[in-house]
């Protein structure tokens, strides 16, 4: 079937994995194979006086073991891939050579011969620490007196950061109110559904290295090993097999994959390392943890004049390889959210403490700005007693199709802020809602509504601007797309999915550009043998970047083929049009060649034009000139229970412009658990680590991921409004709902509490939170009739 | 999250199951669903050297009822048991708390025998034993005994079974006319076990007013507990609100120095969780007799 873009193309991976025939990294299964484990520290900082492996080594089907002494001279220093001026760059060894900075910090590696030993052996390695004073709050790690975690930066600063646009001086002195609020984005667990995960095996005839990896990005992973170990990058092939989620958390270089890497080149053969799921939460990358002090100041009538803040960003023991980049550029440089405001502000301190450390979680700063924004523009709507929407409204930057800068330098490339506004209002009915809201708090029921209205940045990147604000890489995607003589079509992409559906989007823009059945397109992706380079997939950049990419080579192709058949038709190009997948000459429909025809002519090549070269194939690499801007408004509707203070989501409408649509079902998908994990982080989510670094919510026991029983029936809708940066018009749409989510629905349960005097309540906003502001205000459990 | 080594039984029979326990005694594990003892070899804070999986043997999963009471096979998975139409009749918080315990994978799995014998002290069943007034049968490979829920939940997963011992039924009586019972639970958002569950039986006289009153509190101490004085206060008086109130005000006072105080919930909000659940759960349970 020929499918058009916008069409709801069923996913055409989801029957092979959902019927069990995906290949994960875990069904990689080799002649020889070894398993490894990896002894993690107890202790959040600790000094390592003493490891000895030799009762491990002794027991039957153990092959090895290593500490980082053995591997010394093959592991260099885990690489920080952004890196914003001024930045701290202590060792990351990937194992810890004296000291250990958090809890799950790997300390030597084990190698049996089956799973079950090689954990058991683990187990049996003595290592003697000798415990060091322990920090892990960010404003804790800055203060004096608080342990160092490295000598190279004092008082715990990995990074200082800062963005200051318009007067700030000048928009006071015309302020009538300022509202200041201590804000807490507390740290989250990704939860991928399948844990990391590296197997390696090492050709010793070719020197060849093969690392399969749950990972993003494989082509980065394979360069940053190269420089990581000295094994030339060329003898490198890493595989992506099926990869079962991410959300930022597999967009790094881990230790594991070094590691794993190394030790199976020392012994000659094949080597797997799974993570466990406690392991995962303690050695896979976290998200968020902000603590950020805020102030927005402006106008009776609800002039928004200008928003500061000053925020202490735990980025963990170490720095993770985009770490710098989340708290400062994703997050600093989107402080202007929708709005006119004049003076804008943000300083960062990327800290480092005694915990796991932070990266990228979906959304990976925007969330974080959105949530700031958001907030304050309802605590300076709730000061000044004004409606939260026409605060909004009288403040929102009017609609542009030809870019729009705002106070913190970046350019938003289109925008119709108003126009998301309406029609979320219109799919509620927010008069309808004030009037139910009153009455039921007649009846004791606690009804509340928050909006969210977001812009975020997608589109990852082009590369020169990223370059400037410290990306260590070109972010620019490349695609090929192959033509076989028989006229069914491969397309290589860069990017490497983890759940987004690319193989169906991206053949669907093929089928509609080819004009050529979507059953003869097959995408390829995730192997660094197979594709050319790519960046990967991460920050809404596929469709954007790399979708980009296949629409240039696409292009190519069919001029290329166009030149054909006009050629073999003895007319002009000029002549000939391309309908329906046929190359049909002008007012003479009878004369016509059909793709696949020209295809095998492409590669017969016995009548080509003159001096064009055989085959029917292109290559791009789309470098767009500036990021996406996504946008949209969610509503939420909470209901609080006044008994237990358990917060409901009763309701919940998003209204996102990601440019042009090309999947309408992938992308509500996206949407949906978007959503999902931003409605978590609001109500449920939360990492706690106990003053002496150890992880509390050390399972899924305890850490609460959400789950469809707790959400009710999304309602979406959207506005299409193309942004100009890259030939598909569309801007990404990997993590806009977990972007709106969070501020709509804390906004709403403040909404269901204003009556009580609430102001602002920390997420997530657990039910003993609330209970204890009912408590206080003497509205709990009223009696009753 | 790989276990220690363990030799693994699957008996097709009770006398079978009976004998391979009384062998190895100490070092075997009776496992039924899994889904408690699984988890804890796998993070290696259980490491029985031999399991004996009962999951096998038929006979276990009956559930049946008359005149005289309700039994339910100790294999009766919660699945089951929520789906029973002879639960739902006689029992009717048996089948309300099996229907609430975690998640589908494991109410297709774990059974009832397996989550009394465990005695976690958020687990759902325990306070419905104890509120319903059940009874353990319990046999070796030489004779059985009964024990009554009152004296079964000792400590924090401890219970009066012996080492021999294995549950293969658990009786409820008959609740008579005029009865009601029914389990509210506010669920912890992660584990979904209860931060606070209370199971309430109620049995109405004549005149309506309480008769007879069971009310047992889970989730909030070390074990699950009977809310004697709840019970105290609604025996004899007639139902109203303001008297549920009252009683279920002091749902939590024989927990007093017990209560569980985590990243969860302070031990004052579970306190008063179990009071608000409490409050939710007898006045179903007075609804259902008929009040």
């Amino acid at each position: 079937m020929v499918v058009q873009i916008g069409d709801s193309v069923r996913r055409i991976e989801d029957p092979r994995l959902i019927t069990g025939n995906g290949t994960y990294v875990d069904d990689v299964v080799l002649p020889g194979l070894l398993h490894l484990s990896i002894v993690r520290s107890p202790y959040a900082h600790a000094k390592i006086t003493r490891i000895d492996v030799s009762a491990a080594v002794n027991i039957p089907g153990v092959v090895a073991a290593f500490t980082a002494a053995d591997l010394a001279d093959q592991l260099g220093s885990l690489p920080v891939g952004w890196i914003v001026e001024g930045t701290k760059l202590p060792d990351h060894p990937p194992l810890a050579i004296d000291t250990v900075r958090y809890v799950g910090d790997a300390v030597a590696v084990v190698v049996a011969d089956d799973k079950a030993i090689a954990v058991d052996a683990a187990e049996s390695v003595t290592v003697d620490y000798e415990q060091l004073p322990v920090v892990v709050g960010s404003e804790e790690a800055q203060k004096p007196d608080a342990p160092q975690l490295h000598a190279e930066a004092p008082e715990n600063i990995a990074f200082e950061w800062e963005v200051n646009g318009g007067d700030w001086e000048a928009a006071a002195r015309e302020a009538e109110v300022v509202v200041k609020q201590k804000i807490i984005n507390q740290r989250l667990i990704p939860n991928a559904m399948e844990t990391r995960g590296v197997v390696a095996d090492y050709n010793p005839g070719s020197k060849q290295l093969t690392l399969w990896s749950s990972t993003q990005i494989p082509h980065l992973l394979r360069m940053l090993f190269s420089a990581v170990t000295g094994h030339p990058e060329s003898r490198v092939r890493v595989i992506a097999p099926e990869v079962g989620g991410a959300f930022g958390s597999k967009l790094y270089i881990y230790a594991e994959e070094v590691i794993t890497g190394i030790v199976a080149k020392q012994l000659g053969r094949p080597v797997k390392w799974i993570e466990g799921r406690q392991e995962n939460y303690q050695a896979t990358t976290h998200g968020r943890d902000h603590v950020t002090y805020a102030e927005i100041i402006g106008k009776r009538d609800g002039t928004i004049l200008g928003l500061r803040c000053t925020v202490h960003a735990n980025v963990g023991a170490y720095l993770s390889t985009f770490a710098p980049l989340i708290p400062t550029i994703y997050f600093g440089l989107m402080l202007a959210g929708q709005y006119k405001i004049r003076a804008i502000g943000c300083k960062t301190f990327g800290v480092f403490t005694n915990t796991t450390p932070v990266d990228a979680y979906r959304g990976a700063g925007r969330p974080e700005a959105t949530y700031l924004v958001e907030r304050m523009v309802d605590l300076f709507a709730q000061e000044i007693k004004r409606d939260p929407v026409a605060v909004r409204r009288k403040n929102m930057i009017g609609a542009f199709r030809r870019g729009h800068e705002v106070p913190t330098g970046v350019m938003y490339d289109t925008g119709n802020y108003k126009g998301t506004l309406n029609k979320a209002l219109e799919m509620f009915d927010y008069r309808g809602f004030r009037k139910e809201q009153r009455a039921a708090r007649r009846e004791g029921r606690l009804l509340g509504v928050g909006f969210s209205c977001y812009v975020e940045i997608s589109g990852a990147a082009p590369s020169a601007v990223a370059a400037s604000l410290g990306a260590g890489a070109g972010l620019w995607e490349s695609n090929t797309v192959r033509v076989h003589p028989t006229g069914s079509v491969t397309v290589y992409t860069g990017t490497s999915p983890h759940g987004q559906g690319h193989e169906t989007s991206f053949a669907q823009i093929a089928s509609a550009e080819l004009g050529i059945d979507i059953d003869n397109i097959e995408v390829l992706h995730g192997d660094t043998d197979r594709q050319q380079f790519g960046t990967g997939t991460f920050g809404s950049r596929s469709i954007a970047v790399g979708g980009g990419a296949l629409s240039l080579s696409l292009k190519k192709v069919l001029a290329k083929a166009k030149e054909i058949a006009a050629h073999q038709m003895g007319v002009s190009d000029s002549q000939v049009d391309f309908v329906n997948g046929n190359f049909v000459v002008e007012d003479i429909p009878e004369r016509s060649m059909g793709f696949a025809e020209i295809a095998w002519e492409a590669y017969h090549a016995k009548d080509l034009p003159h001096g064009m070269e055989p085959g029917l194939e292109a290559t791009s690499f789309f470098d767009p000139a500036n990021f996406t801007w996504p946008f949209g408004c969610h509503i939420a509707v909470v209901e609080i229970n006044q008994d237990t203070g358990d917060v409901k989501l009763i309701r919940y409408i998003g209204v996102d412009d990601v440019g042009n649509i090309i999947n309408p079902m992938i992308l509500a998908g996206m949407v949906h658990g978007g959503a999902a994990q931003g409605i978590g982080q609001a109500l449920w989510e939360t990492a706690v680590y106990s003053d002496d670094g150890q992880l509390i919510t050390g399972s899924m026991l305890d850490y609460a991921v959400p789950n469809a029983k707790n959400l009710p029936s999304f309602e979406l809708g959207h506005t299409v409004t193309p942004t100009r940066e890259n030939p598909l018009g569309a801007k990404g749409a990997g993590e806009t709902g977990t972007i709106a989510a969070s501020p709509a629905v804390v906004n709403a349960c403040v909404d269901a509490l204003k009556h009580i005097g609430v102001t602002h309540i920390d997420m997530p906003v657990t039910s003993e939170k609330v209970w204890r502001l009912l408590d206080a205000a003497g509205k709990a459990r009223p009696r009753r009739k | 999250m790989v276990s220690n080594n363990f030799e693994y039984f699957a008996p097709e029979t009770f006398d079978e199951a009976a004998r391979l326990l009384a062998k190895y005694r100490d070092d075997g594990k009776i496992v039924a669903g899994g889904y408690s003892l699984i988890p804890l070899m796998k993070l290696r804070l259980a490491s029985p050297s031999v399991l004996i999986d009962i999951g096998g043997i038929d006979e276990l999963r009956s559930i049946t009822s008359n005149g005289g009471g309700l039994s339910v096979g100790s294999m009766a998975t919660y699945y089951e048991i929520s789906r029973s139409a002879a639960v739902q009749s006689a029992a009717p918080a048996l089948a309300e708390a099996a229907g609430q315990v975690a998640d589908v994978q494991v109410r297709n799995r774990g059974t009832i025998g397996g989550s009394l014998a465990h005695s976690d002290p958020a687990g759902d069943l325990p306070a419905v034993f104890l509120a319903l007034g059940g009874t353990i049968v319990a046999k070796t490979r030489r004779g059985s005994r009964e024990i009554a829920a009152d004296r079964f939940f000792v400590d924090l997963l401890t219970t009066a079974l012996r080492p021999t011992e294995i549950i293969t039924e658990i009786r409820f009586p008959s609740a008579g006319a005029r009865s009601g019972s029914a389990y509210a639970k506010f669920a912890n958002k992660a584990s979904h076990y209860a931060v606070a569950g209370v199971a309430a039986l109620v049995t109405l006289g004549a005149d309506g007013t309480v008769t007879d009153a069971r009310v047992a509190v889970t989730g909030v101490g070390s074990k699950a507990t009977r809310a004697k004085r709840t019970e105290r206060i609604l025996k004899g008086k007639e139902p109203t609100a303001s008297v549920i109130r009252r009683a279920s005000d002091r749902a939590a006072v024989e927990l007093a120095g017990d209560v569980t105080d985590d990243i969860h919930a302070s031990a004052e909000y579970r306190e008063h969780l179990a009071k608000v659940m409490a409050e939710n759960a007898i006045t179903s349970a007075v609804e259902r007799a008929g009040g």
